[in-house]
């Protein structure tokens, strides 16, 4: 039996390196896998501590901007401890991604295990497309994360 | 605590967008209060010129990702004025509908998320979660009822896309706003108890002569449509704006700030409807509010997440109200025929009244926009309130006095973004 592992892609299409993490599930989703579910959000947190609720294993990939170089990969264990709000902030009013997995800390509403990729943009100005940088990441990324779906199915089979 | 000094607060939380405030005191007095909207200006009315109406609504909806609604309606209300047209009533119950999900969404995330926590002493809702669980999963719900209805009729939850000049893209059809009934009907009954909790905050003893300005309809606590009206004796109609209202500009603020031409500061938002509009509350928002200690005049800023409560509980009221009585309309949307002529809108945004005036030439292009959203409205005014305030709390030190001073602004909600199309705060005591 296999646990069902929910892959949640963050972003805007319409804002450059923005969209990374629908296009990252777009391709995990033609792969197809039988105990994987694929959604895309916007980014809004409310929306998003009701997505995973329930979920025992979540990963979440978003875009992220810190100043580090194009493309590079952060990977935490959100679970395990709080992921840092300067990477995830996008908002003063609505909640961000940080915002939205320390609430649901509080709320015993965070799954059993959260893993939070975001990769660094270069460009999140009003267009349609990644920066090669990150569409180089986005293979990448799409690797590791099969690479954790397999890790989890392989810890979960009974 | 020296007579003279300086503090500020660099960043506003718990706020849209990005501001400050600086207050200096001298002699043990305030000498001076800053409201500093640094976030830049966004010259949404430059963009609006050469652009055709029917992209109107689409490209103020881009103002505010929490009022987006609001932007739409004030901008598609005036557009019809300038263009004569009247979608019909089946579309305007839509449009309140579609509002109803606004304020409920917009409201309740301030209620809950944002400025409850002040009152409770909490850094923020995630830190108040931990103690208060049960409520804040609650909160979290009667938003996401709000949202659902936004995303039913616009498409989508933010920036929704399906309201057009003449009406709506695609318009629900009964069995879709059916859907929403269930979850409406506990809405009403959190809401209801969301109204009984904040009642209980404590509240600071502060009431200042305010002019509260909103609209006012004949038969209907307001969204779309009335007359602009004052507490003190202000009664125009929305095209006579301009004549009484002016913006001014300060040089410490990227946001314009409004002003009633003969007497200054002004007050708009919840508090200035529930005001003006108390006997237009649904009966069921007049008696909780009643019951909850909330007179129908409340002159307490610090009071107003009472009125946010009850208005949100209006809402669901009215929104069920709109539900029963739908039938889809014949026809989504009229149509439209360009004319030269100018179009005033002002609808009530969930910060107040959001007023816009077109100019359109014969090909239905955009010669000349002005938006005048609420926050401009409210700025002097929270200004004001600061210089009063302030004095109250000068013993306080440095780090409290700032959370005051935050939860003062807070009063207010104020949209930073929508301001500039606005917060940090600076306490100086040489």
């Amino acid at each position: 039996m296999h646990r069902q592992i929910l892959v949640i892609g963050l972003g805007n299409d319409y804002r450059g390196d923005d969209a990374i993490g629908r296009v990252v599930v777009r391709r995990l989703k033609a792969i197809g896998g039988d105990n994987v579910i694929v959604v895309e959000e916007s980014g809004e947190g409310a929306a998003l501590i009701e997505t995973w609720k329930g979920a025992d294993f979540a990963i979440l990939i978003d875009a992220v901007h810190s100043g580090g170089a194009a493309g590079t990969i952060h990977r935490f264990d959100a679970a395990a401890q709080p992921i840092p709000s300067r990477l995830f902030h996008y908002s003063t009013h609505a909640f961000s991604v940080a915002e939205a997995v320390e609430l649901a800390r509080a709320l015993n509403q965070l799954p059993a295990k959260l893993i939070v990729y975001g990769i660094e943009g270069k460009t999140f100005g009003p267009n349609v497309g990644l920066s090669i940088e990150v569409e180089r990441a986005a293979e990448e990324i799409l690797r590791r994360v099969r690479e954790d779906l397999c890790t989890n199915s392989r810890s979960s089979t009974i | 605590m020296p007579a003279n000094r300086k503090f500020e607060v660099k960043a506003l939380s718990r706020v849209e967008g990005e501001g400050a405030l600086y207050v200096k005191f001298e002699g043990g007095q305030v000498d001076w209060v800053e409201l500093n909207i640094y976030e830049p200006p966004r010259f949404f009315e430059a963009f609006l010129r050469g652009r055709k109406v029917r992209e109107v609504p689409d490209i103020t909806a881009r103002i505010c990702g929490i009022c987006p609604v609001a932007y739409q309606m004030s901008s598609c209300h005036a557009l019809e004025k300038a263009l004569g047209i009247d979608p019909g009533p089946e579309i305007r119950r839509l449009r309140r509908l579609l509002y109803c999900g606004e304020w409920i969404e917009s409201h309740t995330l301030h209620v809950y998320m944002l400025h409850a926590p002040d009152f409770l002493g909490y850094e923020s809702a995630i830190h108040m979660a931990k103690d208060f669980r049960d409520l804040v999963q609650q909160g979290l719900q009667l938003k996401k009822v709000g949202n659902e209805i936004v995303s039913l009729l616009g498409g989508r939850e933010i920036h929704p896309i399906n309201v057009r000049v003449g009406g709506f893209y695609k318009p629900p059809t009964k069995a879709d706003l059916l859907s929403l009934a269930e979850r409406l009907k506990w809405a009403r009954d959190a809401a209801m108890e969301t109204v009984r909790w904040v009642a209980e905050f404590p509240f600071p003893d502060f009431e200042q002569d305010y002019e509260f300005v909103a609209l006012s309809h004949p038969d209907e606590y307001p969204f779309n449509e009335g007359r602009i009206v004052s507490s003190k004796g202000l009664d125009i109609a929305m095209r006579e704006f301009d004549e009484h209202f002016a913006e001014e500009q300060v040089p410490y603020s990227n946001a314009l700030r409004s002003v009633i031409k003969t007497r200054g500061a002004y007050f708009v938002g919840p508090m200035a409807r529930y005001n003006l509009n108390f006997d237009k509350l649904a009966p069921l928002a007049q008696e909780t509010a009643r019951a909850a200690g909330l007179d129908p005049e409340c002159r307490n800023p610090f009071k107003s997440i009472i009125v946010r409560a009850v208005e949100v509980l209006h809402a669901c009221v009215e929104a069920l109200r709109m539900i029963d009585t739908y039938q889809a309309p014949e026809q989504s949307a009229v149509e439209v025929h360009p004319r030269l002529a100018t179009g005033y809108g002002c609808t009530e945004a969930p910060r107040g009244i959001l007023y816009h005036r077109y100019r359109i030439n014969e090909q239905g292009v955009i010669l000349d926009a002005k938006i005048v959203p609420p926050t401009s409205q409210n700025q002097k005014t929270i200004e004001n309130d600061l210089w009063k305030f302030v004095p109250k709390y000068l013993d306080l030190p440095p780090d409290k006095l700032a959370l005051q001073c935050e939860q003062a602004i807070r009063n207010y909600d104020p949209c930073i973004s929508c301001a500039t199309h606005f917060l940090k705060l600076k306490i100086e005591r040489d």
